[in-house]
């Protein structure tokens, strides 16, 4: 048994839909130009709120990705969730007839349900009354229902699951779905993507308490630098096709975006327990997961919290496992805001790019440092590097730690594609 | 309420499916081959409801097949 025996889990299909770029190419070229997706906050009238700066998806139409049916039944985060798997799954050049219907699961993580749709029926039930609220609010609210609607627009009836764990959950999505494939699902649709960017959505974003109060775009959000002072919340995702390496190369499939080669989740002590936080644990676990050694990986998309005790805290956990500045580190959330459940499937995609292409993005604006965080921000222009395995870190509020690793697959000669 | 009406409520309630012809006579057409399934029907009551002030009891609703027995329901619960 064994590794072998195990197979790998690759990536066959994935597709982006970013504030600063809907598709994965645009967004790909975007990040290495560095085009930044925030923003003032359009989608309702923001003054008089702390904050008003948001990572808008600005160009793209419901209406000509999704048919009529599912429009008034789905909130933005839906829809944007669909769309995106409708790509990935074109990607994976995945339709009805590829596998059987049960051989195909679907994993997404969500943080904040269908805040948006949620806060137009609360308003009619204020409003007017019971009588005017829609039925589809019974589904459109919930956690689940990403994980749902893909699933039945695609007829892909093997398992199914729905996960929470704030930022850290679309990591926990793509390391759950590799699970799935292992037991034997051999096709599984993965990731994240959310969205709350209405009045009461926004409320809530800003109760959190780390919500940039910055008026200046460029500066709002600002991972490792000193000048830190909270993030921008976005909204968008990406959803991934994970299969088992065999099975895609028994339809054809033999040049995949890359494998998911490691995956592990740690949760943070109590607070006050006096024992170090579990970002760092979740790294190793990862990379030891892969079978790999801190020195072979080339690269981490950091989490990039944007607040000041939270990056010392990360670049700590770094540096611990990759010794002082011993490892290229990269935010591109910085151009697009925090993602929530889309945040880590982004960084996934973004790094399997970076391997494809040689080249690490760039930290958005982020430029100053402090000496004492020992890490090598990748900063200002991208940084041409042959990439081998890259880790990508993500933390959610309340203690969620997530950590996967990427490389290069295999081709059936053994080569890294 | 004729049948054109029903439709147009059909559609705000609950959009269209591209692939089926909600365009021709429907009367007879059961709703699960137009695409729509119990949650779109009481979708429809509800918006039924609002514009024509008919209340339409779930276990009837659940009970119309087509749009022709949906509209017998709506339009024998006007004239009672």
């Amino acid at each position: 048994m064994g590794v072998t025996a195990m197979g790998s889990t690759v990536v066959t299909g994935m597709a982006v839909v970013a504030p600063n770029g809907v598709g994965t190419e645009r967004y790909w070229k975007a990040v290495l130009a560095g085009e930044s997706g925030i923003g003032a906050l359009t989608r309702f009238d923001a003054t008089g709120y702390p904050s008003g700066l948001a990572g808008q998806v600005e160009d793209f139409d419901p209406a000509a990705h999704l048919p009529s049916r599912l429009l008034p039944q789905t909130d933005t985060s839906t829809r944007l969730a669909l769309a995106s798997a409708d790509w990935a799954l074109l990607d994976a050049r995945v339709d009805r007839s590829t596998l059987r219907d049960y051989d195909k699961g679907t994993v997404l993580a969500n943080a904040l349900g269908g805040f948006e749709f949620t806060h137009r029926e609360f308003r009619k039930l204020w409003a007017k009354g019971p009588g005017f609220v829609s039925v589809y609010e019974s589904f459109a609210w919930f956690y689940a229902v990403n994980t749902g609607q893909i699933s039945i627009r695609n007829e892909l009836r093997g398992p199914g699951a729905a996960l929470v764990g704030e930022q850290a959950g679309g990591l926990d999505a793509l390391g759950h779905a590799r699970r799935t494939v292992r037991a034997g699902t051999p096709l599984v649709v993965a990731g994240g993507v959310d969205s709350a960017l209405d009045p009461w959505g926004w409320a809530a974003q800003l109760a959190g308490g780390r919500v940039s109060t910055a008026t200046d775009p460029a500066l709002a959000y600002l991972p490792f630098d000193k000048r830190a002072a909270g993030h921008v919340p976005g909204e968008g995702g990406a959803i991934l096709v994970l299969e088992d390496q065999a099975s895609a190369l028994a339809r054809g499939i033999s040049r995949p975006h890359g494998e998911i080669a490691g995956y592990a989740a740690t949760f943070d002590p109590r607070p006050g327990s006096g024992r170090p936080p579990g970002l760092r644990r979740a790294a190793e676990l990862a990379i030891t997961d892969a079978g790999l050694t801190p020195a072979e990986v080339d690269v981490v998309f950091a989490d990039g919290a944007g607040v000041p005790e939270l990056d010392a805290a990360e670049a700590e956990a770094i540096r611990g496992v990759f010794g002082p500045g011993g490892v290229p580190v990269t935010v591109p959330k910085a151009l697009t805001g925090r993602l929530y459940s889309g945040g880590g499937p982004v960084d996934v995609v973004t790094a399997l790019l970076a391997i494809r292409d040689g080249v690490i993005p760039a930290s958005g604006a982020s430029a100053d440092v402090p000496s004492e965080y020992g890490i090598d921000l990748v900063r200002g222009e991208p940084r041409a590097a042959p990439l081998g395995a890259a880790l990508v870190l993500a933390r959610g509020r309340w203690g969620f730690n997530a950590a996967v690793v990427v490389r290069a697959a295999t081709t059936d000669k053994g080569d890294r594609t | 309420m004729n049948i054109d009406d029903l439709r147009r409520v059909i559609v705000a309630a609950a959009g269209a499916d591209e692939t089926l012809r909600l365009a021709g006579d429907i009367t007879d057409t059961p709703f699960e081959e137009l695409g729509y399934d119990s949650l779109a029907l009481m979708e429809c009551a509800a918006l039924v409801e609002q514009e024509y002030g008919v209340s339409i009891p779930e276990d009837e609703l659940a009970e119309a097949r087509t749009p022709g027995a949906l509209l017998a329901l709506v339009n024998g619960s006007v004239a009672r």
